[in-house]
């Protein structure tokens, strides 16, 4: 919390994109978030990308579930579409509303608790229909709201603020999504804007399920010494093997000097992903070699990063479905509706 | 980000900013920096918010002599600097709050300095009651000095007096403020012109101060000048004789040569004496006039024109009076980056009197060139800079009379300058070692998410001053045209201060690098960048491009868990102490900045110290109070 709300002011040499938008106009209300939450840091990355990538506000829907995580949809565009759902429930709300308009940038935030215990199941039938939307997973290892429980992705070892170390085995959500055929996966961590934004806007891009375990300190029950979703033990432990830039549909940027040629993946919509000094023995766009490296460097304590996987060539739950193009919104009511006739044909088919 | 090939890689380390420097934070608070005598503008301020004006004059009076005074004609060097112009354009109306606190205060007469009964046997001759004269003596007496002031008039306060008009200067204001400082038991001989600096060097005097301001105004020398010189007159002069009433008329047709503040100033009297058709002839357009913005619009509410790019040729007479002025109107051009003009043609602009107000000149006939005062080539005294004394030990010189024509606050500062050298120089000490400015830096924490100021942001645009009427303005010289801001007036403005003074102070072991103060800042002054020590080089890396390269960048220490540095840069900070709230660790602060001004007397006691006994510095520690 804070004491007032941030004055409706801005830097004089701000600048604006495409649409004449600065990035103030890509905010939300204030947060009300503990100071220092590594989920306030993911809010302006995504401030930052949605901006950068001249998404109109009003062509975003932005869902979420329960905890302090899925408090963040509040905190970044004030002016788009949004559903607060029930706890672990946002994966099946933006399937349902994904499904009515398949034309806005799905938003998905949510948390380890809200997807990795009460929603596990929803999740993981999100990422196997390849449902179209940016799935941020803003992870730390505790419930924070009820004052700092270990959560499913909690590291064996890693001790509670009372001293109390976690015993039972964590869920990657990694290895999770890739063993479940997720097409975009990915780790950050919200101390490094960097690397995350770029990750942030090539997962809006993505045609299918994107998703982005954030790690995201909780200041308040989890940042102490002998905690392993740190910030400081994220920093000492970061192994950055898949750093991307991302570049939009013609607009071509210079090759960095002294970088040799990039591993690059051409999206959807015609956009490119490019692979900055990735790893020499690792392939993102290979799901086998992919888990395999993670598993070995998490047994060396290791948190991995980057764009670990990228899989442009699957189906996305529309196309597997054969749905109409045409959100349902802007159908015509003959069509949407055909009447009785249309619905006997219809069941004559299943006689 | 894909920028990030476009930014420098790290070279050598950057030295941290030294905020123990009192002049580190002093320059962010860019109202103080550009006050000649470094007003505690921000503080002064609070207190007017909090209705406390006794408290916000007697601060004001500390370092500015003259709050009354110069809340009604201060050329507010202050105003142009303020932070809040860089924000939306309109800076706080500074001036006119200081007015506010001197009209609203109560009777300070028992906070005031107090000269001893039992002097130091050390005789000071100050030569004018100007306003660096008098700061000199309000310095000085309090330490027992025996002062003695030569005026040439019959009233103290120079060119206060004579060539402000009383229509923005009533005389009240200024006897009661010059009144406080005779009061002490200055010694002042009216009609006292000095003729000859040797007769008064002949007299023991431990020192002397010339305060004779630049009181000759310059001449146009163009034909016609003699033929018609009953209806032209030299500005200053002129303003004197209206203010001593000894023309009360003037014609209805006057043209005022010369767009500076004293043009200003003869063409609104013009106004008052029965001048309708007044004009001001401009040789250059309008980015190029002297005058302040303010003086100039309020000429131009009373209806007086303003003739751009005109030079004056001849004096045209008829039957041996004056009737008009030929000018030359000109065109500007640009050659080679220096501004040149050509004469278009000539145009005659009918008139019944011209007055002059081109500039004024120092003039010393009474200063013998054989006393061991130097000159230069300009007939201008050599006076140091920093000590105010001229080549002859134990005489000073201030104001107007040391390097031409400036304003009051400057006249106040060099007053400080030569009270501290005239002291130094009775107590036989070396004049070069000027006494340090100190500093005290305070949090301002009151609470979980409360700060000791009003640290919200107040959209609302610069509060207009009320003028009055036309009808009534006109009526005489002494009717006040600015009416002051009315308390709801003052609650809105003072609102408006973004207090600078309070620091945004960093203390990089603290920091998690949790980017909880780069998300949360209004304006992006923060940054996490490479230790790069070159300053555009790290400008490089800002949030938001820098703009104003002349604004510190404020960087911190490697920080503990990636060795990269906090940068600020200084700009546009609004001062509202999000950063802090929103920071985990409190590695940000909200500190409040004092700078302890050193005067004869010593340096400027402590409000902070005062307010916070736990705080305070004894007034001759040089130690800096640092986190």
């Amino acid at each position: 919390m804070a004491s007032i709300t941030k004055p409706p002011v801005r830097h004089p040499s701000l600048p604006t994109n495409a649409l004449g938008f600065t990035k103030r106009d890509y905010e939300g209300a204030m947060s009300t978030l503990c100071a220092g939450c590594g989920h306030d840091s993911v809010t302006a990355a995504l401030v930052q990308a949605l901006w950068e990538l001249e998404l109109p506000p009003h062509r975003a829907a932005k869902m979420s579930g329960i905890g302090c995580s899925s408090k963040t949809t509040a905190y970044f565009l004030r002016q788009s579409h949004g559903f607060n759902g029930v706890h672990g429930r946002m994966p099946a709300l933006a399937t349902g509303a994904n499904a009515a308009n398949r034309q806005l940038a799905y938003i998905g935030i949510s948390g380890d608790g809200d997807s990795l215990s009460i929603g596990l199941g929803q999740l993981c039938h999100a990422i196997r229909r390849n449902l179209n939307m940016m799935y941020v997973l803003e992870n730390n290892g505790v419930y924070g709201l009820t004052k700092g429980q270990f959560s499913a992705s909690a590291d064996v070892g890693s001790k509670s603020k009372r001293g109390e170390a976690n015993v039972q085995p964590p869920i990657d959500p990694v290895l999770l999504a890739l063993s479940l055929g997720a097409t975009f996966v990915a780790r950050s961590f919200s101390g490094d804007k960097a690397q995350l934004v770029p990750i942030l806007k090539a997962a809006i891009r993505h045609n299918g399920f994107a998703l982005i375990d954030v790690i995201s300190p909780c200041v308040s029950f989890n940042d102490h010494e002998t905690s392993t979703k740190s910030y400081r033990y994220t920093r000492n432990h970061y192994l950055e093997v898949a750093p991307v830039d991302f570049v939009p549909l013609r607009r071509e940027i210079a090759t960095e000097q002294g970088e040799d040629a990039l591993t690059s993946v051409t999206m959807h919509d015609g956009s490119v992903v490019r692979f900055r000094k990735v790893a020499n023995e690792y392939d993102p766009t290979n799901r086998d070699a992919a888990y395999a490296y993670l598993r070995a460097r998490h047994a060396h304590g290791e948190v991995v990063t980057g764009l670990l996987h990228i899989d442009e060539n699957a189906p996305d739950m529309h196309a597997v479905a054969g749905t109409v193009e045409t959100p349902l919104v802007d159908l015509d009511f003959n069509a949407l509706c055909p009447g009785g006739a249309a619905l006997a044909e219809l069941m004559d088919e299943y006689r | 980000m894909s920028a990030a090939g476009a930014r420098p890689a790290s070279t050598s380390p950057r030295p941290p900013t030294d905020v123990s420097n009192p002049q580190y934070y002093h320059k962010v608070v860019d109202c103080q920096w550009a006050c000649p005598a470094h007003t505690n503008v921000p503080e002064y301020i609070r207190l007017i918010a909090q209705g406390r004006y006794s408290d916000a004059y007697l601060l004001n009076r500390e370092s500015n002599v003259f709050p009354g005074i110069l809340g009604r004609t201060c050329d507010r060097p202050c105003e142009p600097a303020c932070r809040r112009g860089r924000i939306d354009g309109k800076p706080v109306a500074i001036c006119r709050l200081k007015r506010v606190a001197a009209d609203h205060r109560g009777d300070v007469t028992d906070r005031l300095p107090k000269a001893p009964a039992e002097k130091n046997g050390k005789r000071v001759a100050l030569i004018g009651a100007g306003p660096a004269s008098l700061t000199v003596a309000n310095d000085l007496m309090p330490l027992g000095y025996q002062v003695t002031i030569l005026e040439k008039l019959a009233e103290p306060g120079g060119l206060m007096r004579i060539n402000i008009p009383s229509f923005r200067l009533p005389a009240e204001v200024l006897d009661e403020e010059v009144g406080s400082i005779l009061g002490m038991g200055v010694d002042i001989r009216y009609n006292s012109p000095v003729e000859s600096m040797r007769t008064l060097l002949e007299d023991p005097w431990d020192a002397v101060f010339v305060g004779s301001g630049a009181p000759k105004g310059k001449d146009l020398e163009i034909p016609g000048r003699t033929e018609a010189a009953a209806n032209i007159h030299i500005g200053i002069e002129w303003l004197a004789s209206a203010h001593f009433g000894h023309i009360e008329r003037i014609g209805e047709r006057v043209l005022i040569i010369g767009v500076g503040n004293t043009a200003m100033d003869c063409c609104r009297t013009s106004r008052r004496l029965g001048g309708h058709d007044v004009k001001v002839i401009a040789r250059r357009s309008r980015p190029y006039f002297k005058a302040s913005p303010w003086e100039l619009e309020d000429a131009e509410e009373e209806g007086i024109a303003i003739v751009e790019n005109h030079a004056p040729k001849r004096f045209v007479l008829e039957n041996g009076r004056l009737v008009g002025l030929e000018l030359e109107r000109l065109r500007w051009f640009d050659q080679n980056g220096r501004q040149k003009s050509e004469v278009v043609d000539t145009v005659v602009i009918p008139c019944d009197d011209v007055i002059l107000a081109i500039g004024q000149d120092n003039a010393f006939p009474w200063i013998e060139r054989d006393v061991g005062i130097d000159f230069d080539e300009h007939g201008m005294p050599i006076v140091d800079k920093t000590t105010m004394q001229c080549s002859r030990p134990g005489v000073f010189f201030g104001g107007d009379a040391a390097w031409g024509p400036e304003n009051i606050i400057w006249a106040v500062e060099h007053g400080h300058q030569a009270a501290i050298s005239i002291h130094q120089h009775c107590q036989s000490q070396p004049l070069s070692e000027r006494p340090a400015y100190g500093m005290n830096l305070v949090s301002s924490k009151v609470g979980m998410h409360a700060w000791s100021y009003s640290n919200d942001y107040s959209p609302l645009p610069r509060t207009k001053m009320q003028h009055a009427e036309l009808t009534k303005r006109f009526a005489g010289l002494g009717v006040e045209v600015e009416l002051g801001f009315t308390a709801e007036e003052t609650a809105r403005e003072v609102e408006r201060c973004l207090n600078c003074d309070i620091e945004t102070h960093f203390t990089a072991s603290l920091c998690i690098e949790c980017d909880a103060c780069i998300d949360v800042c209004p304006v992006n002054c923060l940054t996490i960048a490479p230790d790069v020590a070159d300053d555009m080089d790290l400008r490089a890396w800002l949030s938001a491009p820098t703009m104003n390269p002349t604004q510190a960048l404020y960087s911190s220490s490697p920080l503990p868990q990636t060795q990269r540095i906090m940068v600020k840069d200084e700009d546009v900070c609004l001062h509202c102490g999000l950063c802090a709230e929103r920071c985990p660790t409190a590695a940000w602060d909200m500190r409040q900045f004092e700078l302890l001004v050193p005067y004869a007397l010593g340096r400027a006691a402590s409000r902070l110290a005062t307010v916070m006994p736990s705080f305070a510095l004894p007034v001759t520690n040089q130690a800096v109070q640092n986190a």
